[in-house]
């Protein structure tokens, strides 16, 4: 399961990411939005998602090698962030759905394809 | 690897646009060394830890990083206001981080314990009105 995989079947938008970036597998999902938590607890290769969309979610997810971020609930992401994690190459996706279907959605599809 | 490397860093006050670089960078040194996975996450969850105090509460400050062939050695020290109770700033859920950190999503009070967690030694030297110092030691040898 590839992120461009996760991008085609829910229809996330990629708000960061080359399309480099986005053969990256999805290995995990993670859902926390108390940024030490997500440091100690976030795996290399999981999707994190997160409702923070703050300059500081960057930094957290290059130093656990997250596969990408994914912000819910259409929340708009700063444009520091966007910046920031362009740079990085942080992948950062959206969708209009809640953390709890997202989760649901990526986690049927590791299932599935693992 | 026998050479140590060393190096330092400055970490600004309140800048979070910069906060994390410093970790990154040695995350970065030490996956080129071909530390394990294991070290270099519980290097990076405690060394971001620590700059993030910093940033937050120390107006910023300084890290020397030296790393040799058994262990990664990190000092970060700032010149802010000390931690007046150690005891109490080592409790878990304890945090003076005000309402504009929180909702940034930090200051759950987790920051020294995740240091303690993920470190093999650490120790903080603090003096009120002077700053702090904290000193971590990862080795690569941990299980």
């Amino acid at each position: 399961m590839t992120i461009e995989e996760l991008v085609r079947d829910f229809g996330y938008k990629v708000i960061t990411g080359s399309a480099e970036d986005l053969k990256h597998p999805v290995k995990g999902v993670y859902a926390c939005d108390l940024l030490s938590h997500a440091m100690a607890k976030v795996n290399s290769g999981d999707l994190w998602i997160t409702i923070h969309t703050n300059i500081n979610v960057v930094a957290v997810a290059s130093l656990t090698d997250a596969a990408c971020v994914l912000i819910p609930e259409g929340i708009a992401v700063e444009p520091q962030t966007v910046e920031r994690a362009a740079e990085k190459g942080v992948v950062i996706l959206s969708s209009p759905s809640t953390t709890a279907q997202v989760c649901h959605e990526v986690l049927s599809m590791i299932g599935m394809k693992s | 690897m026998n050479n140590v490397i060393v190096r330092d860093y400055d970490i600004p006050a309140n800048d979070f646009t910069a906060a994390g670089e410093a970790s990154s960078s040695v995350r970065k040194i030490l996956v080129q060394l071909g530390v394990s996975p294991y070290v270099v996450k519980r290097t990076s969850i405690a060394m971001y830890e620590a700059e993030i105090n910093a940033v937050i509460h120390g107006h910023g400050g300084k890290a020397h990083v030296e790393i040799d062939g058994s262990k990664v050695y990190i000092r970060i020290s700032d010149e802010g206001p000390g931690i007046p109770d150690l005891e109490l700033a080592m409790q878990e859920g304890y945090s003076t981080a005000p309402d504009s950190i929180r909702e940034m999503g930090f200051g759950a009070g987790m920051g020294l314990s995740n240091i303690k967690k993920h470190s093999d030694i650490m120790k903080i030297d603090t003096e009120v009105n002077k700053g702090t110092t904290v000193h971590i030691t990862v080795f690569f040898n941990a299980i």
